[in-house]
């Protein structure tokens, strides 16, 4: 019964995206790409898959950046075009996974801003999916508060500040610690809604937002060791729907060191697996790439299951690692340093 | 919207119920309804042509919403890979069989309606009408119910199965198959209904 009624309003644009997902580069996509010379034979290889011939308008030589830009620049369309023909409730989730990069592109107006940088240098380094309208305004506001009450108050963003942050604490803060505050109280509604919708989208979502704010603790833990972060502090940047919580948090604001934090992890078999292989010696993966191939693994898990709002989730996910991927063994080409090429997350 | 008019139509059904009720057992007629009233009062027409009406409209119902599942899945997944539209028209047959069959049971079911005298007839005969007209009313209600979840089923396999068909062209056989296996539960109802 769910099929037919989730069909009514989703399920053409369930068909789309994955269709968009079978796009996805493989194994075989990436070793033609590990084997190029110039970013010329890279632009070649990639004609061949489903970008097709993004690159084709571009004056060479080529650039990394350029390259960077137009792969972004091609998710921004398909998700555009998923998000305009969407409606109740697939419309407010997409939303809601555009609101991560507003507090990004945000916290990027602001810093930059007071560091007195012309607006328009800013606005083009933002990225495209967390744009709104009131971007533009920031530069008129001088003080963090004022710019609270006149722009950022109309923004689809104003809970999250009003929930964790008064008018007093933005002059105070660090910009960073405004930006975990932001996303702890951004990963908790995201967190709340899903669950609100229920049936298979929340039991994939939730896995998925369990994670990254279990992440974001541990890499907030490791992080503030050696900065003056109190205890206190740190305390409040984690998000609190994960696995972790409240035990496993109540033990990470305790810790004071990467082996401590390490011993944590061990409660929870899924982090304990991720902490083995991780190491900072040649030859290893970091911790973050640890994280990102379990990330990785979850979001290929979405699309096991039919009829769930998780795939587009996931597809956005996956496809921002397929760039971060691309942009990687670019620049491996272009410096023709070729020892650590390998280190992509593959995906399928 | 859709939960303000089922609320509407609950309010308003519960409304009407209880004074309707309430006029009964306060002006002691009360007595005077109980199933036995029910079953001679209603004429047997009413039960035969219920059935017939119930078997052609539950089973379109069914097909309908098969169809719909399916054919959304196969546009979406048909963008990026439009080799599949002509295969998957398979799965949009076989929902349609399925209202093919409530079809052919209300077509058969009328075959055997006849109009009948009941102030002309011995106890015996009126008996076996009622008896025959209550055999359509559970053979067309017996099909409608079976192919309505026939249909939404296929339907829902359907579209499962144009997905899996635009990500890897040798998995649609295999699920075709289970479109089968559903189709045959309709074929089941279809047999009951004209044994009946």
């Amino acid at each position: 019964m769910k099929g037919c009624l989730f069909n009514i309003d989703s399920g053409y644009l369930e068909g789309l995206c994955r269709g968009f997902k079978c796009g996805i580069l493989k194994q075989a996509d990436y070793l033609n790409l590990v084997q190029c010379e110039t970013l010329e034979d890279l632009k070649l290889h990639l004609q061949g898959t489903d970008y097709g011939a993004f690159l084709a308008n571009e004056p060479s030589p080529l650039a990394v950046s350029t390259i960077d830009n137009k792969l972004r620049e091609k998710l921004v369309i398909e998700f555009q075009h998923m998000r305009n023909q969407a409606v109740e409730p697939l419309s407010t989730f997409l939303d809601f996974i555009t609101y991560s990069y507003m507090i990004d592109n945000i916290i990027l107006l602001i810093t930059g801003t007071l560091h007195q940088r012309p607006i328009g240098e800013l606005i083009p380094k933002c990225h495209p999916l967390g744009s709104f309208e009131q971007m533009e305004a920031i530069h008129v506001a001088s003080t963090p508060a004022e710019l609270y009450n006149a722009v950022l108050v109309d923004t689809p963003l104003a809970p999250f500040f009003v929930d964790c942050i008064s008018e007093q604490d933005l002059d105070e803060m660090n910009i960073e610690i405004i930006r975990n505050t932001l996303y702890k109280a951004y990963l908790e509604a995201f967190y709340a809604f899903c669950k609100e919708i229920g049936g298979t989208t929340a039991d994939c979502m939730c896995e998925n937002l369990a994670f990254e704010a279990d992440r974001r603790a541990i890499i907030i833990t490791i992080n503030s060791f050696g900065t003056e972060l109190s205890k206190d502090d740190r305390a409040k940047l984690y998000p609190r729907c994960g696995k972790l919580n409240p035990d496993g948090l109540a033990a990470l604001v305790r810790a004071e060191d990467y082996e401590q934090v390490k011993a944590v992890a061990e409660y929870y078999a899924e982090y304990s697996k991720l902490f083995e292989g991780a190491g900072s010696n040649p030859g290893d993966k970091t911790l973050e790439d640890k994280f990102f191939e379990h990330e990785v693994r979850l979001n290929v898990h979405a699309f096991l299951q039919q009829f769930h709002f998780g795939v587009f989730y996931s597809y956005l996910k996956l496809k921002e690692q397929e760039c971060r991927n691309i942009v990687w063994i670019a620049e491996c080409v272009a410096q023709k340093h070729r020892a650590k090429i390998d280190n992509y997350i593959p995906i399928f | 919207m859709r939960y303000t008019l089922i609320y509407t139509a609950s309010v308003l059904t519960t409304t009407v119920i209880t004074i309707l009720t309430l006029y009964y057992v306060l002006t002691g007629k009360g007595e005077q309804i109980s199933l036995a009233w029910f079953l001679n009062g209603v004429t047997p027409y009413m039960w035969a042509s219920t059935g017939i009406g119930l078997a052609v409209a539950l089973s379109v119902v069914g097909a309908a919403g098969g169809i719909h599942t399916t054919g959304v899945s196969i546009v979406g997944a048909g963008v990026k890979t439009p080799r599949i539209k002509t295969k998957n028209l398979i799965s949009i047959i076989f929902c349609e069989a399925v209202a093919i069959y409530g079809l052919i049971t209300a077509i058969v079911l009328c075959g055997l309606f006849q109009q009948i005298n009941p102030l002309k007839m011995s106890e015996k005969y009126w008996a076996t009408n009622q008896m025959g007209s209550h055999i359509i009313f559970g053979a067309g209600v017996a099909v409608g119910f079976v192919n309505l979840f026939c249909g939404l089923c296929v339907g829902v396999v359907g579209s499962g199965a144009a997905i899996a068909d635009a990500a890897n062209a040798s998995l649609f056989v295999k699920i075709l198959i289970v479109e089968i296996f559903g189709s045959a539960i309709g074929l089941f109802g279809l047999i009951v209904g004209v044994y009946l």
